[in-house]
């Protein structure tokens, strides 16, 4: 160990670092200024996403003899995970407190998850992306149960806690056959051994690993047939943390998920791609995407709650974003996820703002009828954000949707981005649905909620501001986003 | 397959021996079907239980039992480290410090939290 | 030692048997059981079996590297932490509904 491994993974040692001191600095802090707390977090997080920014280069260095790989997709993941992160911390202020949860522990569990998925985006090894996935998700088990004694949030904890400690006993057992057939798991010594020896590329054990890692990993970015627990965790658990497993965990697992398929490339022979995906992988990643897309999408359009429309609406983009993975260009997958990050964000600005007033929280569509003309600046916000997850110029959506089916045509898929492009049209049937209740329907009952309850909390509205923005201008100026990701280089994955 | 003959043998006596035991009392114990109240009870002895046999315990026992496996388990990596204690040297004994670090940072938020205190945590 | 010859004479496919149905029964566990605590046992199992095959993975393929016992090791603690963590959700579920089989939870439609 020395001072440069120390360099490669800076932020996850920031965030970890500062998770473990938080819980100690917040005992310190009185039960009525909790949200000292949060302010403390916040500057970790942002502290974090600057030393990533700082970082980006474009080499590629290994760290820890090789556990740990710190690139530009690493990079960029971080600081989009960093931003979301503090995004999220500055809606909870507000919404904690009106919900009775503020409590302190929130944010160093915050702080520790997010270093997780730091850790996850940085594995270069198939034991770092067991202990990232375990490090991210652990506390996000305890955080969705933050609304205790709340009944529906201690459903959403267990729910989440069985489905995700079942899946993960898939990914490791997956790892151990792994282990047991090429005798390392470093990806990088794995793709080696693989171009070596042509006898590994078909031997059982090998691809038993490989299909239980990657089972493992479905269930993390909620995946058809894998994808059964995330709608009920969505809708029970905080909408705090909801925002944050929306965005984060989905941007982290999916790097992941790119790492290890790209240690498999060299399976069978592929076209050339920016990131190696083995032929042998693709048509079952293919498959599984346009699968994703269409449950995703139909579903959706039967839901009455707002929350868990956006559930269903997550595992859609899941599909999407998979469709990246099977054409191979890990560029075009991280600018959807960030695209779709700051959408999914914006929307639940408004689910927040809507749950940090008094009375019950309510999600219903029914419950935001007339909402956008009360609160004219979230309805806006809401408006930028449906447009985007739809796909309509100018917003990011819309660059995200045509780098990805442009990547995904050219990798002779034509037929997965015509799935795409029917179900974004079909999306926009449930998306525009939620701008009609907010600016065309009456409310049934008065309103309990003031207007200027809705929009006085000034955190949330700079989250608010700044979630808009970044819809805005990653869809007006895309090449900003792309050139902090490509770095000036071709980036590898695995090597 | 030789190796595993003292094994055999061995299940071989205890399996026997059991059912030796077994069926002598079978073949020679007293035989009551009766079957009232006293004859059902745990113990014979003339004391009168006292409430039903499987109790629920307080959750302090399970949350002192789960506090004792996490720092109990976490102790495993200690063991790599003392048997490469001097290849390591003193970068091994930084990252351990740290480790340990890690380790009191939680102890010492369970205390403050009064996790550890009998009497206060049935709030 | 002739014990221990016995023990190096047993096949790796062994151990992978045996690690395979461990692995098995957990999983009928999670699946099959009702009882939240015997779902996360049937984990538990999940997860030891595969570090009886990382242990004999390691043993008999690359016994020079000790990266097998290492990520065994890793694997056992985070089992120990989920446990604590999972054990600690059932409570608090048991505390509200007095009952910890999952398909009493219905709050949030399935």
């Amino acid at each position: 160990m020395n001072v440069a491994d120390l360099e490669t993974v800076l932020p996850f040692l920031l965030l970890a670092t500062g998770g473990v001191a938080l819980l100690l600095v917040d005992l310190a802090v009185p039960q009525a200024r909790k949200s000292l707390t949060g302010w403390l977090a916040f500057v970790v997080a942002l502290a974090a996403g600057v030393s990533a920014l700082a970082l980006v280069s474009g080499k590629t260095m290994k760290g820890f003899a090789g556990m740990v790989q710190a690139d530009a997709f690493a990079y960029f993941a971080d600081v989009l995970l960093c931003v979301v992160a503090a995004l999220v911390i500055l809606l909870s202020l507000r919404y904690h407190t009106a919900r009775g949860l503020m409590r302190g522990e929130f944010y160093p569990l915050l702080l520790l998850s997010l270093s997780g998925m730091s850790l996850a985006v940085h594995a270069a090894d198939l034991l770092v992306v067991f202990l990232a996935i375990e490090l991210l998700s652990i506390p996000l088990y305890v955080l969705s149960g933050f609304a205790r004694p709340r009944l529906e949030s201690e459903e959403a904890a267990l729910k989440y806690f069985l489905t995700g400690a079942f899946a993960s006993g898939f990914l490791v057992y997956g790892v151990a056959l792994i282990y047991g057939a090429s005798g390392t798991t470093a990806l990088g010594d794995l793709r080696a051994a693989l171009l070596d020896n042509p006898a590994l590329t078909s031997d059982a054990l090998l691809m038993a690993g490989l299909a239980l890692v990657m089972v493992g990993l479905l269930f993390k970015i909620a995946a058809v047939p894998f994808h059964f627990w995330a709608p009920d965790v969505y809708e029970g658990a905080p909408t705090t943390v909801t925002a944050f497993m929306a965005t984060a965990t989905k941007a982290a697992a999916f790097l992941a998920l790119m790492r290890v398929v790209a240690g498999f490339a060299a399976l069978s022979p592929s076209l050339a791609q920016p990131f190696e995906v083995a032929d042998a992988l693709r048509p079952m990643l293919a498959l599984i995407a346009a699968i994703t897309m269409i449950v995703g999408n139909v579903t959706a359009l039967a839901q009455q709650n707002v929350k868990r429309m956006l559930a269903y609406s997550s595992i859609a983009h899941a599909g999407y974003a998979l469709a990246g993975v099977a054409s191979g260009d890990a560029t075009a997958v991280l600018f959807y996820l960030a695209a779709y990050a700051f959408a999914t964000l914006a929307a639940f600005v408004v689910l927040i703002a809507v749950g940090s007033t008094e009375g019950n929280e309510d999600h219903r569509y029914e419950a935001y009828a007339g909402l956008g003309r009360r609160a004219p600046l979230l309805g806006v916000i809401m408006a930028l954000a449906m447009f985007s997850l739809i796909g309509i110029p100018p917003t990011a959506g819309f660059v995200g949707k045509y780098f990805l089916f442009r990547a995904v045509v050219a990798s002779d898929l034509t037929w997965l981005a015509v799935i795409g492009v029917l179900t974004s049209a079909l999306s926009a049937a449930f998306y525009l649905r939620v701008l009609m209740v907010l600016f065309m329907r009456e409310p049934e009952t008065a309103p309990e909620a003031e207007p200027a309850a809705l929009a006085a909390d000034a955190p949330r509205m700079v989250a608010a501001y700044v979630s808009a923005a970044a819809v805005l201008l990653i869809g007006v100026f895309p090449s900003a986003v792309l050139a902090l990701l490509t770095g000036g280089e071709l980036v590898a994955l695995v090597r | 397959m030789n190796d595993f003959l003292p094994i055999f043998v061995l299940l071989v006596l205890a399996s026997g021996l059991v059912s030796l035991v077994l069926l002598i009392s079978v073949l020679f114990g007293p035989r009551r079907r009766a079957r009232n109240e006293t004859k059902l009870q745990p113990y014979e002895s003339g004391m009168r239980p006292i409430g039903p046999a499987q109790r629920r315990l307080p959750v302090r026992f399970y949350l002192i039992a789960v506090l004792f496996i996490l720092f109990d388990i976490e102790v495993v990596f200690f063991f790599p480290w003392a048997v490469a204690l001097r290849e390591l040297g003193w970068a091994g004994l930084l990252s351990m410090l740290i480790f340990i670090g890690i380790l009191e940072a939680g102890h010492f938020w369970l205390w403050r939290r009064g996790a550890l205190e009998w009497e206060k945590m049935d709030k | 030692m002739g014990l221990q010859n016995a023990i190096n004479g047993i096949p790796l496919e062994w151990y992978l048997i045996v690690a395979a149905a461990l692995f098995s029964i957990g999983l009928y566990g999670v699946l099959a059981r009702k009882n939240a605590v015997a779902m996360l046992m049937g984990v538990e199992l999940m997860l030891n079996s595969v570090n009886l095959n990382l242990l004999a993975f390691w043993r008999y393929l690359a016994p020079e590297s000790a990266a097998g016992l290492a990520f065994a090791a890793f694997v056992f603690v985070v089992a120990a932490a989920e446990t604590a963590v999972g054990l600690a959700l059932i409570i608090a579920v048991y505390r509200s509904l007095k009952s910890v089989d999952p398909e009493t939870l219905t709050q949030l439609k399935l």
